[in-house]
């Protein structure tokens, strides 16, 4: 019945949501956490390790593979330039299209 | 798809990557800002030959530093006449003065006043910390009343500029005011302020969490980023009269484009002022 | 005003303030920023007619900070730029002159001299602000300051003065005086073919070549090319202590390098510089060093004393810095004393004092009027005696 209640876009079995690559550039972190806790789909978390500077820089929540929307907020919000996101370059398979992402 | 760990970032175009990583500490806001000019740069169609960037002296100043362009790093305060005498000779130049609160408002207000009065076509993108990072968290005319600095250890006394109303007042031709929180909006801003003709002010306020956040109960730059998420509200009809930054834990911090009109542009007193051209 | 000409070839009548205004446009300026302040305002003023009229830029600014401030940033984007001041804004300006030093950017600073200091006396002369000009800004460096001594003079000292900045990359001082600045003279303006013009050197390298350094002095003079704002180099320009590439380097080893280059440019090529007039120098036995409006009183004074038997000379300065260090020092083999007389306390001749050890005598009046020549007789006739 809920599956019945949701509202779904009526191009929803055409439009592909899209994927984000996550591209980090380690050592230019300084851990401030803007790109993680403004992630509007809470993909990044803090790495396990540190860079050279001893920082926790941002990488994939274990879980969150796919997750990305590629908004790039987190490209735009860095002040240290050292994450930005690309458009994945995968198979419609791993970027299905709307109507198919679990809800 | 986990994250790839790689060598450069997009924006790398218009930095000096050489320079990299810049000064500013864990959680300031000035380079994310900085990020906002850059990109406004490349979404400005201008060449980037023609973009000149000018500072003062202080955290904010050092942006010209880093940017791939003419850049000139001058003298505390006085980052305006020297942009007034670079623009008036060569017209074609896209010029902006990139500097911050205490370096704009304090040493250099009265060149503020000035060059927005006589409306010289530059941009002036300001952002306001509330403080004197570089020299180690002093009061300066954007400090809250009340807030906590090395100059002010019993709290402020001293009421602060409204930017957004004093560059109003004095005659700019398109005020803005967005935060570091704010990067589409504020790259925007920056854009439109490089097609204006006369001078256009954009202030964006940021965090400073090492010399100010931290002693005024902000906490860390991240905390100060969701205070911004929380309090601010975007007017651009606000009467820039009455919207002070205060900071306060509950107060409204009024972001917006506030002020966008037509007035011509200073040129200087050349050929203009015969009436033949 | 006398036309649309550029360079307004002919005789004229001018105060010392219009020609240096003429000697600017003649020299190519293009632009001035300024204040007003006397006794230098119509500097101002003239170049406020006659600058649209031949293209160029006025700009009056907010003061004479901005004024300064101004001049180096048309500088950088090619132009030749001045700016003209008295006292209290040439101390105003003293911020932004070591910035124009820090930054070798070529532009010229007019300080019409008048009684000091702070507001002092707007109205009448005074020499009381040479030693600012040597040292008035914070740091070690070296300036060319030039001292006019008539209008005629004042039009080719600026002429020369902005030669000089663009040879070397510096602020250049036209150290006039109220005296000199108001009186009126025949002034020769020469055809605009036969106005000399150094150019600025320019960079052999074309933008985007990596192995550009901006701030590399490849050259003997130790004088690196100057790029001009747009040309696509990317060059930052910083007042920082900064290295060759001209990125900031705020550590001891590339301070001492870029402070003794910005010293030594001006040190090493001080020969091609100095310039001084010589009077009756010959036989000296007494050497009167003087400049500015003194000079025209110290030549009287000379003159009566070679009436009253007396070999004196007249060492007249054109360049008050560099020094004329060594002149003085090889007139001291002949001479057996010196007489410096100023409308200060006792500035210049400090200098002449560290190139001899012959009794040197300071004439001097805190300023407010033309220096008499008899004072200067006296002097004279006192180290004979």
């Amino acid at each position: 019945m809920a599956e019945a209640l949701l509202r779904r876009p009526l191009d929803g079995a055409t439009v592909h949501i899209p994927r984000g690559q996550v591209f980090i550039i380690p050592d230019r972190c300084k851990g401030c956490d803007f790109c993680i806790d403004f992630c509007p789909r809470d993909v990044l978390v803090e790495s396990q390790t540190t860079n050279t500077k001893g920082y926790h820089y941002p990488v994939v929540a274990p879980g969150k593979d796919g997750e990305c929307a590629n908004c790039q907020f987190c490209t735009i919000i860095c002040p240290e330039y050292a994450i930005y996101t690309e458009e994945a370059q995968d198979s419609p398979e791993a970027n299905p299209p709307l109507a198919e992402v679990s809800q | 798809m986990a994250e790839i760990a790689v060598a450069s970032h997009p924006i790398d175009a218009v930095l000096r990557r050489d320079r990299l990583p810049h000064i500013w500490c864990p959680g300031c806001g000035i380079g994310a800002v900085m990020a906002c000019y850059a990109r406004a740069i490349l979404e400005s169609g201008i060449p980037l030959d023609k973009h000149i960037c000018v500072s003062g002296i202080g955290c904010s100043a050092r942006v010209p530093g880093y940017m791939n362009l003419d850049t000139y790093h001058t003298t505390h305060g006085r980052a305006i006449p020297f942009a007034t005498g670079l623009k008036l000779v060569n017209p074609e130049l896209q010029v902006t003065v990139f500097s911050g609160d205490g370096d704009l408002f304090a040493i250099g207000g009265n060149h503020f006043i000035h060059a927005a009065r006589r409306n010289i076509d530059i941009n002036v993108f300001c952002v306001n910390n509330f403080n004197y990072g570089m020299t180690g968290g002093q009061a300066g005319p954007t400090t809250p009343m009340g807030s906590f600095t090395t100059t002010t250890p019993y709290g402020n006394v001293e009421p602060p500029f409204n930017l957004a109303a004093l560059a109003a007042a004095c005659g700019a031709v398109f005020v803005a005011r967005w935060t570091a929180l704010h990067v589409r909006q504020a790259q925007e801003a920056m854009q439109r302020a490089m097609q204006k003709k006369g001078f256009a002010f954009v202030e964006i306020v940021a965090p400073c969490p090492v010399s100010f956040g931290k002693s005024n109960d902000i906490g860390e730059g991240v905390d100060e980023m969701w205070m911004y998420r929380k309090q601010c509200v975007v007017n651009d009809d606000a009467d820039v009269t009455k919207i002070d930054v205060t900071m306060g834990k509950e107060a409204e911090l009024v972001v917006g484009n506030f002020l966008d009109i037509e007035r011509p542009a200073y040129m200087g007193y050349g050929k203009e002022v015969l009436g033949e051209a | 005003m006398t036309g649309n000409a550029r360079v307004l070839t002919g005789q004229h009548f001018l105060m010392g303030d219009v020609a240096c205004a003429e000697g600017g446009l003649a020299a190519g300026c293009d632009f001035f920023a300024g204040y007003p302040i006397t006794p230098s305002t119509e500097i101002a003023e003239r170049l406020s007619r006659r600058l649209p009229e031949v293209g160029g830029v006025f700009t009056q600014m907010e003061d004479e900070i901005a004024s300064m401030a101004a001049i180096i940033g048309a500088s950088m984007a090619g132009a030749r730029a001045m700016t003209a001041t008295s006292g209290p804004g040439f101390s105003l300006m003293m911020e932004n002159i070591g910035l124009a030093v820090m930054m070798e950017a070529p532009c010229v600073v007019v300080d019409v001299q008048r009684g000091s200091p702070s507001t002092g006396l707007p109205t009448l002369a005074g020499q009381a602000d040479v030693m600012q000009a040597k040292w008035g800004s914070h740091g070690d460096y070296e300036i060319v300051a030039y001292a006019p001594s008539s209008p005629q003079e004042s039009f080719d000292l600026v002429i020369k003065a902005f030669n000089t900045a663009d040879r070397y990359r510096i602020p250049v001082f036209v150290m006039a005086d109220e005296v000199i600045g108001h009186t009126a003279e025949r002034v020769t303006i020469p055809p605009a073919d036969q106005i000399p013009r150094v150019q600025r050197k320019r960079p052999r390298y074309a933008p985007g070549d990596e192995s550009f350094l901006p701030f590399r002095a490849e050259d003997e003079d130790l004088v690196p090319p100057m790029v001009h704002a747009g040309e696509g180099y990317r060059v930052n320009v910083d007042s920082l202590t900064h290295d060759e590439k001209g990125y900031p380097a705020t550590f001891a080893e590339p301070h001492d390098r870029l402070v003794r280059r910005l010293a030594a440019k001006i040190r090493q090529n001080a020969h091609q510089i100095i310039e001084y007039e010589e009077l009756l120098l010959d036989d000296a036995q007494v050497v009167v060093v003087a400049y500015g409006c003194t000079a025209r009183s110290a030549r009287r004074a000379v003159a009566l004393a070679r009436q009253e038997g007396i070999r004196a000379g007249l060492l007249r300065l054109i360049t008050l810095w560099p020094f004329a260090g060594q002149k003085v020092w090889e007139l001291s083999s002949q001479a057996a004393a010196f007489v410096v007389p100023e409308l200060n306390l006792g500035q210049m001749i400090t200098q002449v004092e560290r190139f001899t050890s012959h009794p040197v005598v300071g004439v001097n009046h805190a300023g407010g009027a033309i220096m008499p020549p008899e004072p200067i007789l006296d002097a004279i006739r006192e180290v004979v005696m």
